[in-house]
């Protein structure tokens, strides 16, 4: 982020620095002109993109010419050209000591117990241009802790002032929680709630501090950091794909993951996490998470071994494949694209049916064939923080869509984009809109007929705050607009994509994002998880049933076998629990769902953080899965479906390529770090060989993926890099029919949008209760 | 009410009218008032400024910048409202002159800031009143309402065909608000927290405009100056330091009081003569010459013309006036943790050096002073001044670092007198230090 910050477009100003000539925009900040030139300026409180400060005085440098009388901080310094800078004299390096010792002074020496210790930008200082002695004999000024919420805890004394928390929760959140109290040494950070925060609960505050001031409720004293392993996989929650870098250390159960945040700022999210990519993993540490087989034995599930569950599932399989018995095989919008596209390829070539659905939370199919020869209209998530404006259309992104709406807020306080909002509630993104239009509610088709030119339809989406009028003028602006970036809802299904990608097409440069609602949401649509629809959007032979179908199968007694993996069809998906007695019900889940309980064999599976693989976003950007540990007795979804093929009798090699044409993943699946070779896969190859890859290597079939699945034939090196890379719609069926009547189970309902999976995450039904009760209760563990 | 002095020695220009009545509009008319800005109206903006510039007025603040050259800074054109800002936010330490402008002329105050925004072509004034000046805001925004009765503000002022509009505002407690940018966000409603320059007041300054900010007493010259012309005013002063100057004494004088004083005045004769020397018949130590914030005079060092370049010259600064002569039985290591207390309190705390560096320099001062005094302490506390000064965020940081500075320069024996765990050698008149500056007692 910050291409486009402070001195874009600026002529280029060349400066000296330490004697070292340098050349950045001018206008631009000297501290950032020094960083990108390898001069590492220390500071505090400057942190790119918030408000400038100037606080800490650790940045002070000397400007020789233009000659100015007293040191200047860098952080607030423009360059411009000629300047002449010093940052390594004696007269500078003096007054860092100094800074850094002063505030010492009162600051407490407990990095011993501190959750900062080892990672804390203060010890950092202190070590490279701190005093190893001190001269304090002081008494050290005391507060006690505070807690201001399940996951914000304050430790008034190690707070440095820097106001990073003040500002990112003001600037960047616009939720202006936090502020500041008293003044001189008695300045404190304070939340708006007095005693308590009423806020969004992201825990940005807590990450951006540079000290142990605000720690985690759920991290704090657990751990060291460099007692952890850090795995920068994709959030599991929303469709945004926030990378997050998951401290995990190893536990009797395999391993505990311990927190979550993206302080390194790779990924699309930069440093922004919402409360579910940094928090919510503790589903997967829960003590109720199945660590071995269940198969119902005498009315009762039973625990088995691996063996005795997998065989029993396969035999029955090929029984009812030879009895000519129906299918059915329910997918998860939460799966990786190696599950999906593997879970569909096992379908339909092993179990030879197209019986297979997904809980589907937009009309992807629509959004393909609406952008079908026109791929460089899919948007993309970094696009939402580059383009001029913004077109939001249904939905409450703040919620839904955390890093949607952080891009966007951002873009328009950074960029001053301009963001238009259509919707019918106030969300709280109309703060930052230049233009609001309220609609009646469920007339969000309605607004894509009008913008695509049918003026009769300006009648159902007028209101007293948006006149009939005020949606011509508003048309035409938006008609007018450069690179409209155009985000909508499930609300838009069929037709309503259709207009809305017709409208797009009339503007110049726009593009369109289709929000929806699931991790992978959009990863296994691509992969075919449809009844009718082949990876890619190519039309099956012969449609199968879909979720009403395999229901109303099951409700006839006509369901030999459902296969459900990931998802809670009895919970969520309109399944009655007693029209599954007549069907071999196989369920691969973390918990004992409600599904699960009425299964047959019940295979505990991993979480996505156990799991390798790829995630497509809602906006089409691939990004890696990796795995941060095994948790003993799961096994990936991958895995167990490859198991199941083989205890059916089938040459696993059909599913999962292990010949010739594989190419090995360099060992990111693996565990290896991004850049770090697999050898053996590199030596072989070297000598000719082949590098064979496991069965239950997902990167396998990724492989497949990328020659067969249209769009994703992506620079894998990129992608194994740890990059976001771009999937296209180029190439995808350009004739499906307008309208496949879509029933669509968006989520909606905040902090849970992973559905059934939030429900299982401690932190996030504190916080929920929290947020009804009002009170602050005691975080989780 | 503040008791009026005087001496012969005085030159009345900005005091004329103390004593006379002149809160009362009809009075402030008898004695040449609301003349000033009628000849103002008249004239071109630039030569108003040019006036101002001839007479060597420089801010009464305490920086001492050259008024009309700060005036010649703001923009003519500006998209956004120039403003005319009067910082009455008196809080210095030793300095009380504004304070009687407030009290005894108020609407030459006005006068002045409505002839400053025809010089810069603002329209608006602020006049901003120091928070613990409650009772002098009430004669304030009395004179304000006259003033508007009698359509010398608001619209069309006398005739003129120019609007113009004056607002009183008060403060709420913080000498931090006393700096220009501080002044600025307390104004607008925010923390009073300084802000980043440049962008400049003049270029930048209230809610984006441009921005004049001067001293009540600069602002309550520049009728006079109007009136009498510049080369008039810079004649009562010496080369580039125009004028009078109010001089408030106090501390151990025998007549403490304001005084108004030709710059260039003798700070010997000021102490001896004006003030009426050392109470008690005891003997001078020493001499805050400029306000708190100003570093200090040995008794030997104050053969000192008062005017900012002399001043200067000397090593210390001539600040907001504010001269508190100190005598020989105040405990000089008290007296500075008396300054740093002040400061310690006062400080934002918006950066590290200022908020930290005040509160150690109290805590080791406070311990030293009650006989745990390390030998290095002195140094530390001396090292600790250095490392704010010109290290702050703001000249707070250097106000708190200079006095400290000087004492332990000046005054080092008085720190070695309290070490080894001996008492305060002036322990029984140690209290003195206290009456010096009653607004520093907490």
């Amino acid at each position: 982020m910050g291409t486009r910050g402070f001195g874009f477009g600026m002529a280029d100003a060349n400066i000296t620095v330490d004697g070292k000539k340098i050349t950045a925009p001018a206008g631009s900040l000297l501290i950032d002109a020094c960083k990108n030139a390898g001069i590492e300026i220390p500071s505090f409180c400057y942190y790119p993109n918030l408000s400038l400060q100037g606080a800490c005085r650790m940045c002070v440098v000397r400007v020789d010419a233009p000659k100015m009388p007293k040191l200047q901080t860098a952080c607030t310094t423009t360059i411009s050209d000629g300047m002449v800078v010093t940052t390594d004299s004696e007269e500078v390096k003096q007054s860092r000591k100094a800074v850094v010792e002063i505030l010492l002074g009162n600051h407490p020496l407990d990095c011993p117990v501190c959750d900062a210790g080892g990672q804390c930008e203060l010890q950092d200082m202190t070590f490279t241009y701190g005093a190893s002695e001190s001269r304090y004999v002081e008494p050290k000024n005391h507060k006690q802790e505070q807690q201001w919420s399940p996951v914000v805890f304050f430790d008034s004394p190690r707070c440095i002032l820097c106001y990073r928390c003040v500002r990112v929760c003001n600037e960047a959140m616009d939720v202006a929680a936090l502020g500041v109290e008293n003044r001189g040494v008695s300045s404190l950070i304070v939340p708006n709630g007095g005693d308590h925060l009423d806020c969004e609960e992201c825990g940005m505050c807590i990450d951006i501090c540079p000290v142990g001031a605000l720690t985690s409720g759920s991290y704090r004293y657990k751990t060291r950091p460099w007692e952890m392993n850090h795995v920068s996989t994709i959030c599991t929650h929303c469709g945004d794909g926030c990378k997050t870098t998951l401290g995990v250390r190893s536990s009797e159960a395999g391993m505990e993951i311990l927190r979550g945040d993206n302080r390194d700022k790779s990924g699309i999210n930069d440093d922004f996490l919402c409360i579910k990519g940094r928090y919510a993993f503790d589903f997967a540490n829960r003590e109720d998470r199945l660590r071995q087989p269940l198969v119902r034995k005498n009315g009762v599930l039973t625990a088995v071994t691996w063996e005795e569950a997998v065989t029993a599932v396969g035999d029955k399989f090929a029984e009812v494949k030879q009895s000519g018995g129906v299918f059915g095989v329910i997918g998860s919008p939460r799966s990786t694209n190696e599950e999906a596209y593997l879970l569909q390829k096992f379908a339909r070539s092993t179990l030879g049916t197209n019986n297979i659905d997904h809980q589907r939370t937009a009309d992807f199919p629509a959004f393909v064939s609406a952008l079908a020869g026109k791929p460089e209209m899919a948007g993309s998530m970094r696009d939402a923080y580059m383009v001029p404006a913004i077109l939001l259309l249904g939905g409450d992104a703040t919620d839904e869509h955390p890093l949607l709406a952080y891009q966007v807020r951002n873009n328009v306080r950074l960029h001053s984009a301009k963001l238009y909002v259509v919707n019918s509630q106030e969300i709280k993104l109309k703060r930052q809109a230049a233009e609001f239009a309220q609609i009646p509610a469920g007339t969000e088709s309605g607004v894509a007929a009008f913008l695509a030119g049918d003026d009769s339809a300006v009648a159902a989406i007028a209101t007293a705050i948006t006149s009939a009028d005020a949606w011509r003028a508003l048309r035409e602006t938006l008609r007018s607009a450069q690179n409209l970036l155009i985000a909508f809802s499930s609300d838009l299904q069929g037709d309503g994509i259709a207009n809305i990608a017709k409208f797009a097409g009339s503007v110049s440069g726009a593009k369109v994002i289709c929000l929806a609602d699931y991790a992978n949401s959009r990863g296994v649509a691509d992969m075919g998880l449809y009844p009718d629809l082949l990876p890619g959007y190519a039309s099956a032979a012969k449609a199968g049933l879909d979720l009403a179908g395999m229901s109303a199968a099951a409700q006839q007694g006509k369901l030999g076998a459902l296969l459900v993996v990931g998802a809670n069809p009895v919970y969520d998906l309109g399944f009655a629990a007693d029209s599954l007695n007549n069907t071999f019900v196989v369920v691969q889940d973390m918990f004992l769902t409600e599904t699960a309980a009425i299964a047959d064999v019940v295979l505990p599976s991993a979480s996505a953080y156990e799991t390798s693989g790829t995630f497509t976003n809602t906006s089409g950007d691939l990004q890696l899965v990796k795995k941060a540990g095994d948790l003993h007795g799961t096994k990936p979804d991958f895995e167990i479906i490859v198991r199941i093929a083989s205890a059916m009798g089938v040459d696993v090699s059909t599913l999962v390529p292990l010949g010739a044409g594989t190419t090995a993943d360099m060992g990111q699946s693996r565990g290896a770090q991004s850049g770090e070779a697999d050898r053996s896969a590199v030596y072989l190859q070297k000598q000719g060989l082949e590098a064979r890859v496991s069965p239950f290597d997902a990167a396998a079939l990724f492989d497949e993926i990328q020659r067969l699945v249209p769009g994703y034939d992506v620079s894998r090196m990129n992608l194994m890099a740890g990059n976001d890379v771009r999937t296209t719609t180029a190439g995808k069926a350009a004739a499906l029919p307008a309208s496949r009547g879509e029933s669509l189970r968006p989520a909606h309902d905040t902090l849970f949008s992973s559905g059934s999976l939030g429900r299982y995450s401690r932190v996030l039904n504190s916080v929920a209760e929290n947020r009804d009760s009002k009170l602050v209760e005691v975080a989780a563990d | 009410m503040a008791d009026l002095v005087s001496h012969p020695d005085e030159v009345k220009v900005v005091s004329r009218r103390f004593g006379l009545g002149a809160a009362n509009l009809d009075r402030y008319l008898e004695l040449d008032g609301y003349k000033a800005v009628q000849k103002a109206l008249a004239m071109q903006s630039a030569d108003i400024i040019e006036e101002v510039k001839k007479s060597n007025l420089r801010g009464r603040g305490g920086a001492g910048f050259p008024t009309g050259l700060k005036w010649s800074f703001v923009p003519k054109e500006s998209a956004k409202p120039k403003y005319v800002l009067c910082n009455g936010d008196e809080s210095e330490p030793g300095t009380c002159k504004d304070r009687l402008i407030f009290e005894h002329d108020p609407h030459a105050v006005i006068e002045g800031a409505v002839i400053a925004g025809l010089a810069v072509g603002a329209r608006k004034a602020y006049i901003y009143v120091r928070g613990e000046y409650r009772y002098l805001s009430l004669i304030m925004q009395k004179a304000i309402a006259d003033a508007y009765g009698r359509g010398f503000l608001g619209k069309n002022i006398f005739g003129s065909g120019i609007d113009f509009d004056v607002f009183w505002h008060g403060g709420a407690g913080a000498y931090e608000v006393g700096e220009e940018s501080a002044l600025m966000e307390s104004l607008e409603g925010k923390r009073g927290i300084p802000r980043i320059r440049p962008p400049f007041p003049a270029v930048v300054g209230l809610w984006g405009g441009p921005t004049v900010i001067n001293n009540v007493e600069t602002l309550a010259s520049v009728p006079h100056i109007m009136l009498g012309g510049g080369e008039w005013f810079a004649n009562l002063g010496t080369p580039r330091n125009g004028g009078t100057r109010l001089f408030c004494l106090s501390g151990h004088m025998n007549r403490c009081g304001v005084y108004e004083l030709p710059l260039g005045y003798n700070l010997k004769k000021m102490i001896y003569e004006v003030g009426g020397g050392i109470t008690g018949g005891r003997s001078l130590k020493a001499v805050v010459p400029g306000g708190s914030s100003t570093p200090l005079f040995r008794a030997d060092e104050i053969d000192v013309a008062m005017d900012f370049d002399s001043v200067a010259k000397a090593g210390s600064m001539l600040g907001s006036g504010g001269v508190t002569a100190i005598d020989d039985q105040t405990c000089m290591v008290k007296f500075a943790l008396r300054i740093i207390k002040f400061y310690q309190h006062e400080s934002c705390g918006w950066c590290i050096p200022c908020r930290e560096g005040t509160d150690w320099i109290k805590k080791s001062l406070t311990r030293f002073h009650a006989g745990g005094g390390l030998r290095k302490d002195i140094d530390d506390v001396k090292y600790l001044a250095q490392n704010m000064l010109g290290r702050t965020f703001c000249p707070l940081g250097d106000a708190a670092a200079m006095p400290i500075i000087s004492i332990v320069d000046k005054f080092r024996d008085e720190f070695e007198a309290h070490l080894e765990g001996r008492p305060c050698p002036h322990a029984k008149e140690g209290d003195a230090a206290n009456a010096l500056l009653p607004m520093l007692a907490h």
